[in-house]
């Protein structure tokens, strides 16, 4: 059954309370890797909200129209990846040819969202929630903002912490693991508010 | 039946997605008709954009130095880029320094034709020719290093002693990709039609090991040159030449060269270092031009000599001996001038005694690659 949601609803569901890195701590690879510097923290915000949306919009037409009567419901992991590389790859040729200053500053970055987990992550979640189409999107983009919205709060506190006198033995990851930590808690905070399963 | 609609619905998603994917690549990669300008419109070449600078230029016959074959691996392909093509890749940085930065100095296998763009390169690039040759003789000089002559089969090489050429190495056993490297060419410049290269095996190099196994006599090989700088300064300074294994090579073209074009008024010191017997390759060629030419010298040095093999040649490391002659047998008040050839290791060691010696840095002329 479609799940009955107001679609604002959704939106800052997704974006806050159930902010697909703090609260399902999808996509922490290149969440703590990159967020050392505000430009690319930008960069690679946007470029996960482009490719999450899209693919979740192409995934859910697969899924609908051909997994879903086809009872190939198991193949789901192995078609939604190859949706997302597809749309990877297709993405980085249109970005170079377009904007070659962007495509400088996501480098690496672009190709690796390809392995990020938040994207397949959302993909399973409209199936496992049973979106419609139109919540899939709102969905979708609500997890990539919200993703966007997480990095670059993370890229502002490490700026912080450069001056911090943090212990040697955390220095690196180690801190950036606790700093997300209470990040989290924060988001949480909101999980009264507004709640979406 | 039903075990294939899995299969076959992968497959035809992925054939979807692939078709997808070429479609884009066609409209996105197609840059139209592109002209690379050089050196300030010297030459001005029209092709169609997409392509990487260093095979853009390959295909118009013009070949950038380049070890790897355009991976961005060896740093060799650099060449100067004029008009704005974006600032540097994280894949360039490490080889250029940052006089290299701000020349715009680019590793040209990284460098995406997209526009028109201007470039400069050294006037002896235009020289630099791909030539199908093929092996005349493989001769074993030493245990471990090969002499290989090439017939040019009708084409001609024009080169100044000293420069070298790259090897083409076609894919073999589990090497998949199509490999080059440098070699200096051992071979007279006035041996138009030849050239002759000196290979010593490196236990798991891609090129030597393929020379010294699967090398044969007969076989076309494609050669691209000539490269390089190297070669004998137009002064009458005194050369003091010092050479390692293979490192014999540009010697041999060098001195034969200046012996056969009469430059024997200029005095030469040549100190050849090996460690055994076994090693040494051309001693008997080389004693016959120390008879015949006065102001020749050869000195071979062995680090270990074989105690039955009655070397009476100098021994020790070839720094060693390279600071007793310099010190007491090389007219220190005549301008003298350092050439090199050998492994890294060697060549900086050779630098350091040397620059000891007061010869200064300026003066001392070695090829980059190892």
């Amino acid at each position: 059954m479609v799940p009955d949601l107001n679609p604002v609803v959704l939106l800052f569901a997704s974006i806050f309370t159930s902010n697909i890195l703090l609260a399902n701590f999808l996509g922490m690879c290149s969440f703590i890797s990159i967020s050392k510097d505000m430009k690319s923290s930008n960069g690679l915000g946007l470029a996960v909200t482009v490719v999450l949306t899209l693919t979740a919009m192409l995934n859910w037409v697969l899924l609908q129209y051909v997994l879903i009567p086809l009872d190939l419901l198991y193949l789901r992991y192995i078609i939604f990846i190859i949706v997302i590389a597809a749309t990877v790859q297709i993405l980085e040729m249109v970005i170079d040819r377009v904007s070659p200053a962007l495509y400088m500053s996501l480098g690496i970055f672009l190709p690796l969202i390809t392995v990020n987990c938040a994207i397949l992550g959302v993909a399973l979640f409209m199936q496992i929630r049973n979106y419609s189409f139109l919540q899939t999107v709102i969905f979708a983009f609500g997890s990539g903002l919200g993703w966007w919205l997480a990095i670059v709060a993370l890229a502002a506190i490490q700026k912080k912490l450069v001056k911090a006198p943090v212990p040697a033995g955390l220095k690196g990851p180690g801190i950036t693991l606790i700093t997300i930590g209470f990040m989290a808690m924060a988001f949480i905070g909101f999980s009264g508010m507004l709640s979406v399963q | 039946m039903n075990f294939l609609i899995a299969p076959i619905v992968v497959a035809v998603i992925s054939g979807i997605l692939a078709a997808a994917i070429s479609i884009v690549d066609k409209i996105v990669n197609n840059y139209g008709e592109v002209n690379i300008s050089i050196n300030g419109g010297k030459k001005v070449l029209a092709l169609n954009g997409g392509e990487s600078l260093l095979s853009s230029l390959a295909s118009q016959e013009i070949f950038i130095p380049s070890a790897c074959g355009g991976r961005g691996s060896c740093g060799a392909c650099k060449c100067q880029v004029t008009s704005d093509v974006g600032i540097h890749l994280p894949t360039e940085i490490p080889y250029l320094d940052k006089k290299e930065m701000a020349e715009n100095i680019r590793l040209s296998c990284q460098v995406k034709v997209k526009a028109d763009i201007d470039i400069m390169i050294p006037e002896d690039l235009f020289n630099v020719k791909k030539i199908k040759s093929k092996v005349l003789s493989i001769r074993d000089v030493t245990h471990d290093i090969k002499e290989v002559k090439f017939d040019l089969q009708g084409e001609e090489i024009n080169f100044k002693a000293g420069r070298y050429v790259q090897l083409v190495v076609p894919p073999y056993n589990k090497i998949k990709g199509s490999t080059q490297r440098a070699y200096s060419m051992s071979s007279k410049p006035d041996d138009k039609g030849f050239v002759e290269l000196l290979i010593r095996l490196v236990p798991g190099g891609i090129a030597t090991t393929w020379a010294h196994t699967l090398l044969l006599v007969g076989m076309e090989v494609d050669l691209i040159g000539p490269f390089g700088d190297f070669e004998r300064s137009e002064t009458e300074a005194t050369m003091v030449c010092v050479a390692g294994g293979s490192g014999m090579a540009p010697f041999k073209s060098i001195l034969y060269d200046m012996f056969e074009k009469g430059e024997i008024n200029r005095e030469v010191w040549y100190f050849f270092g090996a460690r055994t017997t076994k090693d040494v390759l051309y001693l008997e060629e080389m004693m016959e031009l120390d008879s015949k030419w006065d102001k020749f010298h050869f000195i071979a040095a062995l680090s270990e000599p074989e105690e039955e093999s009655g070397w009476t040649g100098e021994t020790g490391l070839i720094t060693d001996v390279l600071d007793k002659y310099l010190k007491t047998k090389i007219n220190k008040e005549k301008a003298r001038e350092g050439y090199l050839c050998g492994s890294p290791g060697m060549i900086g060691a050779c630098n350091n005694v040397l620059t000891a010696n007061d010869i200064t840095i300026d003066n001392i002329y070695y090829d980059n690659f190892a």
